[in-house]
Formats: structure tokens, C-alpha cells, sequence
């Protein structure tokens, strides 16, 4: 193998980039500003996770969610790139869905935002879809032996959102209450939403 | 093109990541600085596409895939797309790079450019196909035996594998010859399951395993 002998840091190369892309006007700082301000405040999991209180709460739309995630997304105002077809997995006490992108980081952006640092990382990549059993266990979630795991490889533009369980005790709580406790991990099918409290 | 992106079922990589609660999108500046660069590279600034994107991120030496951070794949894709398209010459990073820290260095001159000729008939990915799908939920199906130096979406361990058509997805943008400019080539997607035993063996954790593929990735049983 030709080894490559990585000179400069990413980061050096990366101001060096825009330095050249800038001072040919190519790119404008203020546009790529803007784009990271968006990822940074706009565009996260606390947008999915208004999808899933909402769907907890109105079977009508947890019924449209199911039946068309791109739709129902969009009626809450979440739909664009990286969320072409979404598609909502229903997990249950005897079916539990998890996702992964095994040839890169596919995510949907628009309900989740950019990913994580464990969803990019090649262990979970190259693992899910072999002993996703163990994988969950190691992120901390025993499943029981009667539950059927389902791994989601998005290898095309489907982008799968995991709407997991409703937590036992939260009959009283609002939607709003309900999407705070729903966390990314939940999302993907890494974890389960805990009762609050426990 | 058989990489180092496909990573599926490969082995001896240790246990995955715990997760940061709250992890922010970018960790350092430079990260969502060759983000924003890196989106506008897709299409604006080389007139490549997602799956041509996606095709430099493939072809990250493999080294670097693996030891250097997520964003330094986008770096690299960036430079490749930019290089490709006659927007930088191959050099003109570290060359920029060397002059900021003061050496006096020459930078390659700007070169030709090498835009595609090339257009997408619409926005994103997903097309209208008039032919009916192949197949239907419920239909056994085999996956083809690709070894193209090019880019696909199916990967390494689901070849040659028999599944079951669970959904049909709306009709996408065939990766494999978007990528290279050579044509949409819009096809019915499906999604199939596959028994884990079908995958990895008979000692194989019991689970199934989706995965999205397109038309002429499969095969009637």
C-alpha cells in the first residue's frame, strides 16, 4: 500500500480551501456561515422529536406518519434534503427497528440533523447489520429474547425514522413535555424513551 | 467500487462509540466550515451531484477513512470534485496551506475548467418511471453480483444474497451511472429483507436485515 503522509491537519486545510474558493468568489463566508448557523440551530433532533410527541398523541397522525412519513414530516414543517421518503418504523414490545448507512452516513436531516459522532464511526457501521443484538447491549439496551430486531441498511434515499414506545406514566404530560424526553438514540433505534424519573 | 466506505459486517473494529449526550453538529470550526463548503461543492461550485459526492467520499485513501475525523472524508471529497472539475489544481490546498504559514511557495496556476456536461432533469433524487415495477411485496429476489470499479449502493455483503420485497419505494436516480455523468437512469426502488442466516450463517444473531435496492440490483427467484 502507498502509504500518504497527512502533512497539514484537516483544519489547516480547510481555512487554506476557503481562503482560495473566497478570494476567487467562489464562495461567500456569510453563505457557509449561514449553512452551519442553520445545522447548529434549526435543524437537530428536537425536530423528530416533535414528530414522535405528536404522533403519541394524535393516533390520526401517527396513522398518516405510518402510512407516508414524508407527508406527516411535512405537516409539521420538516421535509428537504436528506428527506426525500421518510419512512416511520413503529417499534413495539415484540419489535424493535435500528438504523444505520453501512456505505456512508445517510440520516434524516430534516428530522434529526446532521449525525453522530457513534453513527458515523465504523464499528456501529460495520456491526449493526451483523450482531446488532450485541451492539445495542453495548450502547446500553438488553433487549429481551421474544423481541424481533429489525436493521434498516439505508442504502438508497429512504430515510427511516424509529418512532419508539410511548413510556409507561406519561399519560399526564403535554406534547411538548412528551417531545423532551424523546432523545436522538431513541430515533435511531440505539435506545429506548424512559419513563421520566426512572 | 469495492472500498474502504463498505463497512458492513467487517470485523475486529472493537465496540462502538458511546454516545455524547447533546452532541453539537460540528465540533471544531473547521468542521462546519468544509460542511458548508462541501454542500455547495455537490452542485454549484463543480456541477456534480449527490451520488458523485458521495462516489469522492468512496475514494478517500483508506488510511485517512479511518484514522482522521468524519469531515476530513468531506475535505477530501471537496478536493477531489473541485480537482476533477477544473476548479483547483491538484496541489493548490497544501500549496495555499504552505504560503499562510509564511514559506514562499508557488501555487499552481488556475486550471481549465472540466465542469460535466451534464444536467439533472429535476431537483433531488426522486423521478417519475413509467414502466411498472418488477416486483411486489412478497416476491423472492436475488441480488446481482456487481464488482464495478465505479460507484453503487449495493454493498459487499448483500450480494448474490436471496431476499424478500417487503416495500416499493419510489423511483430514484440510479447512483451507478449518476455518479459518473452518464445518465439518471431513473429505476423502481424496493425494499428487501433479508434473514440474517442468509447474510452471515447458520450461527448468525437471529434478526432480518432491510435494505433499499434498486431495480436492476435484483434478480427474480
Amino acid at each position: 500500500m502507498a502509504t500518504r503522509t497527512e502533512t497539514f491537519s484537516p483544519a489547516q486545510r480547510t481555512e487554506a480551501l476557503e481562503d482560495i474558493l473566497t478570494e476567487r468568489g467562489l464562495v461567500d463566508p456569510k453563505v457557509l456561515a449561514g449553512l452551519i448557523k442553520n445545522f447548529e440551530e434549526n435543524v437537530g433532533p428536537m425536530n423528530g422529536a416533535r414528530v414522535v410527541a405528536h404522533a403519541w398523541v394524535d393516533p390520526d397522525f401517527r396513522a398518516r406518519l405510518l402510512a407516508d412519513g414524508t407527508a406527516a414530516s411535512a405537516e409539521l414543517g420538516y421535509k428537504g434534503a436528506q428527506g426525500e421518503c421518510i419512512v416511520a418504523l413503529e417499534n413495539t414490545p415484540t419489535v424493535h427497528n435500528v438504523v444505520v448507512c453501512t456505505l456512508c452516513s445517510c440520516y434524516p436531516w430534516p428530522l434529526l440533523g446532521l449525525p453522530p459522532s457513534w453513527y458515523k464511526d465504523p464499528a456501529y457501521r460495520a456491526r449493526a447489520v451483523r450482531e446488532p443484538r450485541k451492539v445495542l447491549a453495548e450502547f446500553g439496551l438488553q433487549l429481551g429474547d421474544g423481541v424481533e430486531i429489525r436493521v434498516w441498511d439505508s442504502t438508497a434515499e429512504v430515510r427511516y425514522l424509529v418512532l419508539p414506545q410511548r413510556p409507561a406514566g406519561t399519560e399526564g404530560l403535554s406534547e411538548e413535555e412528551l417531545a423532551a424526553l424523546v432523545t436522538r438514540d431513541a430515533m435511531v433505534g440505539i435506545a429506548t424513551v424512559a419513563t421520566p424519573g426512572s | 467500487m469495492d472500498g474502504i466506505h463498505d463497512l458492513g459486517g467487517m470485523q475486529g473494529f472493537g465496540a462502538v462509540e458511546p454516545p455524547e449526550p447533546g452532541e453539537p453538529p460540528f465540533h471544531e470550526p473547521w468542521e462546519g466550515r468544509i460542511f458548508a463548503m462541501g454542500a455547495l461543492c455537490q452542485t454549484r461550485l463543480t456541477g456534480a451531484n449527490l451520488d458523485a459526492f458521495r462516489h469522492a467520499i468512496d475514494r478517500t485513501p483508506p488510511e485517512e477513512y479511518l484514522a482522521l475525523p468524519y469531515f476530513n472524508r468531506w475535505l477530501r471529497m471537496a478536493e477531489t470534485l473541485l480537482t476533477e472539475t477544473g476548479v483547483l489544481s491538484p496541489g493548490a490546498i497544501d500549496a495555499r496551506v504552505r504560503r499562510r504559514l509564511g514559506e514562499s511557495v508557488e501555487e499552481p496556476p488556475v486550471p481549465e475548467p472540466n465542469r460535466p456536461d451534464y444536467k439533472a432533469t429535476g431537483p433531488g433524487s426522486l423521478r417519475q418511471v413509467d414502466d411498472p415495477p418488477k416486483f411486489a411485496p412478497g416476491n423472492r429476489v436475488r441480488t446481482v453480483d456487481v464488482h464495478s470499479a465505479g460507484h453503487t449502493r449495493l454493498p459487499r455483503y448483500a450480494r448474490r444474497r436471496q431476499g424478500r420485497v417487503t416495500h416499493v419505494r419510489p423511483a430514484m436516480v440510479l447512483p451507478d451511472t449518476n455518479a459518473h455523468f452518464v445518465a439518471e437512469n431513473p429505476q423502481h426502488v424496493y425494499t428487501v429483507s433479508f434473514d440474517s442466516s442468509e447474510l452471515w450463517g447458520p450461527e448468525a444473531e437471529p434478526c432480518t436485515i432491510s435494505l433499499d435496492l434498486y431495480e436492476s440490483y435484483l434478480e427474480a427467484v
